[in-house]
C-alpha cells in the first residue's frame, strides 16, 4: 500500500445552510466509504479561503491567495495499492457535484 | 445531555460532561436574564451545550478526553460538527440515556446508589435534592457519587446493549427504576413537589425502556403498567391543603383516567409470553384498585389472592402487612389482624409508621378505640415527614371522637 493526498480543489460554497447541511453529509459519508473500505489514513482538514501569502526574497506577507483559480479547500490522507487505484477512488468524492476536482498526489518517499 | 456527551468523552471523563452541561446552563442563564427566556428553553439549552461541546473537542483535539474510536471523527473538521450533531439527535439522545441507565445500574453498586446516579445523570438532579429526597446529608451524597463515579468510570464505554450482561443489568434497571417511583410515590421526602417530580421521572425512563426493542420485554411493560396506574392516583392522594387521603376517602374523580388506560396497554402487552414478575402482580393489583369506581366497589378477594401470588414472588414483610390489610377488608379487621400477627420479619416494619397505623386502623375498625389511639399514637412517633404526622394525628383524633361518640350513645 502507499499513501496519497488528495488535494481539493475549487468548487463553489454551499448557498444555504440547508445546503450547506447535506453537502456536509455528502462528505461525512464519503469518508465513512473511504474508511470501509480501508483506504483512509487520515480524513485532513477542510482550509479557508482566506489567509495570507507570503512570497519572495523580501518574505512579503499578502493578504491572499483570491487571485487564484481553483484554491485548495482541504486535504485527506489516503492509503491505495497503486496510483491508478488512488485516482479511482477519489471518484466518490463530493467536491465533483460543486463543480470542484480532485489533485491526487503521491507521497514522495526520501 | 450528560448522556450524549459522555457516549463522546467516555465514562472516565463524566466530570468533563458535566462540566460542559452546567458551563451550558450558567451561559443560558446569563443570556436569558438579558434577553429573556426563549420559546424552546431545552432546545436552546441543547444546542449551547453541543456548542460547548465542540469547542471542548477543539480544544482537546488529540488529548484524552475523546473515545478512541471516534478520534479520526472528531479530530477532523470535515467530520468534527456532523458527527457530534449525530449524537445530539434525538434518537442518539433517547439511546444514550437508556445506555446510561444500564451503567448506572452496575452490579458493585448499591441499589440506592444506582438510583441516585440515575437521577443525578440522567434527570440532572442536583446533590442537595437528592439528598433531600432519600433524607440524608449532602456530604453523604457526595461521597457516593465520588466512589459511584469511580466505579462507571472504569468502565469506560457507556454500556452496550449487545453486552452478555444484558439481562442481568435490565432487571436491575427495571429495579432502579421501581424504587425511583416508589420513592416518589411513598417517599419520607417532605416536599410533594419533589415526590411528584420523582415519579415521573421515573415513567420517562421507564417509556424510554418500553419504547426500544431490546428493552421492551413483558417485565418493562408490567412496570410501566404499575407506574402508569399508579400515578393515575397521585392526583387525589393529597388533598386541598397538601394533606395525605386516605386510599378510601379519595375522590376517585380525580384519578387520571388517560394514565388508567395507558396502563391498562401496557398491562395487556406485558401479558405475552409466561413471564410473571412481582411488576405483573403489583400492576395487576393497581389495575383491581383503578377500575373500581367506589371504594366499596373493589374486589378484595381478588386482591388477596393476588398479594398471595406476590408473596410467592417475591415475599417481603411489606406486602405482607397489605396482604393482612387487604384480608381485613375482604373478611373484617378480626381476620385482618390475625394475619397481622402472622407476618413473618415483623420486626423488620417496626420503624414503619404504617404497620402501627394498620394495627390502629384495625383495631378501630374493631371497636377497640383505646387500643387503636394507642397504635396511632406509636405509628406517630415514627412519621417522617409533617404530611403523614398530619395524617396520623387525624387518625388518632378520630379514635377519640368514636370514643366520646360511643359514650354519648351508649
Amino acid at each position: 500500500m502507499a499513501e496519497f493526498v488528495y488535494l481539493y480543489r475549487g468548487g463553489r460554497r454551499a448557498d444555504s445552510a440547508a445546503e450547506g447541511e447535506k453537502v456536509m453529509q455528502r462528505w461525512v459519508a464519503w469518508m465513512e466509504d473511504l474508511g470501509k473500505k480501508g483506504h483512509l489514513k487520515d480524513r485532513g482538514q477542510p482550509l479557508e479561503h482566506e489567509g495570507k501569502v507570503v512570497k519572495g526574497p523580501q518574505k512579503t506577507v499578502t493578504d491572499g491567495p483570491y487571485a487564484e483559480k481553483d484554491l485548495v479547500g482541504g486535504f485527506t490522507l489516503v492509503e491505495a495499492r497503486d496510483i491508478s487505484q488512488a485516482a479511482e477512488l477519489s471518484k466518490g468524492c463530493p467536491i465533483f457535484e460543486a463543480g470542484g476536482f480532485v489533485e491526487v498526489r503521491p507521497i514522495m518517499q526520501m | 445531555m450528560v448522556s450524549a456527551l459522555t457516549r463522546i468523552f467516555g465514562l472516565d471523563n463524566l466530570a468533563l460532561a458535566e462540566d460542559v452541561v452546567q458551563d451550558a446552563f450558567c451561559r443560558a442563564l446569563e443570556i436569558w436574564k438579558l434577553r429573556g427566556m426563549p420559546d424552546n428553553p431545552s432546545a436552546w439549552l441543547m444546542k449551547t451545550a453541543k456548542n460547548r461541546a465542540i469547542d471542548v473537542l477543539r480544544r482537546e483535539r488529540n488529548a484524552r478526553a475523546i473515545l478512541p474510536e471516534l478520534r479520526p471523527a472528531l479530530e477532523s473538521e470535515w467530520t468534527l460538527v456532523p458527527t457530534v450533531n449525530q449524537f445530539f439527535a434525538a434518537d442518539a439522545i433517547k439511546d444514550d440515556q437508556l445506555r446510561m441507565m444500564f451503567s448506572c445500574c452496575d452490579q458493585r453498586l448499591a441499589e440506592q446508589a444506582q438510583v441516585a446516579l440515575i437521577l443525578h445523570l440522567l434527570c440532572g438532579f442536583t446533590v442537595g435534592e437528592i439528598a433531600s429526597a432519600f433524607l440524608t446529608g449532602h456530604a453523604a451524597v457526595e461521597k457516593r457519587f465520588s466512589r459511584a463515579k469511580k466505579v462507571l468510570a472504569s468502565s469506560k464505554r457507556l454500556f452496550d446493549l449487545a453486552d452478555r450482561d444484558f439481562a442481568k443489568r435490565l432487571s436491575a434497571v427495571q429495579r432502579a427504576l421501581y424504587l425511583l417511583f416508589n420513592e416518589g410515590y411513598h417517599s419520607a421526602s417532605a416536599e410533594s413537589v419533589v415526590r411528584v417530580e420523582l415519579c415521573r421521572e421515573a415513567m420517562r425512563l421507564g417509556r424510554i425502556l418500553a419504547e426500544h426493542p431490546l428493552t421492551s420485554t413483558p417485565a418493562t411493560e408490567a412496570l410501566c403498567a404499575l407506574m402508569w396506574l399508579h400515578a393515575a392516583r397521585l392526583p387525589a392522594r393529597l388533598d386541598a391543603a397538601g394533606y395525605l387521603k386516605s386510599f378510601f376517602d379519595q375522590d376517585r374523580s380525580k384519578w387520571d383516567a388517560n394514565l388508567v388506560s395507558q396502563g391498562e396497554q401496557f398491562l395487556e402487552r406485558s401479558a405475552r409470553g409466561g413471564d410473571l414478575t412481582e411488576y405483573h402482580v403489583e400492576a395487576a393489583i393497581a389495575w383491581v384498585h383503578a377500575t373500581a369506581h367506589r371504594a366499596e366497589d373493589t374486589d378484595w378477594a381478588k386482591i388477596v389472592k393476588l398479594y398471595d401470588t406476590l408473596m410467592s414472588v417475591r415475599p417481603s414483610p411489606v406486602v405482607a402487612l397489605n396482604r393482612a390489610i387487604a384480608v381485613a377488608q375482604s373478611e373484617g379487621p378480626k381476620r385482618g389482624l390475625e394475619e397481622m400477627g402472622k407476618i413473618a420479619d415483623r420486626e423488620r416494619l417496626a420503624r414503619y409508621p404504617f404497620y402501627s397505623a394498620a394495627l390502629g386502623e384495625l383495631e378501630l375498625r374493631s371497636g377497640r378505640n383505646e387500643i387503636a389511639r394507642a397504635h396511632f399514637r406509636e405509628a406517630l412517633a415514627l412519621a417522617r415527614n409533617p404530611i403523614e404526622r398530619r395524617y396520623l394525628e387525624q387518625r388518632a383524633a378520630a379514635c377519640e371522637n368514636r370514643s366520646l361518640h360511643a359514650e354519648l350513645t351508649g
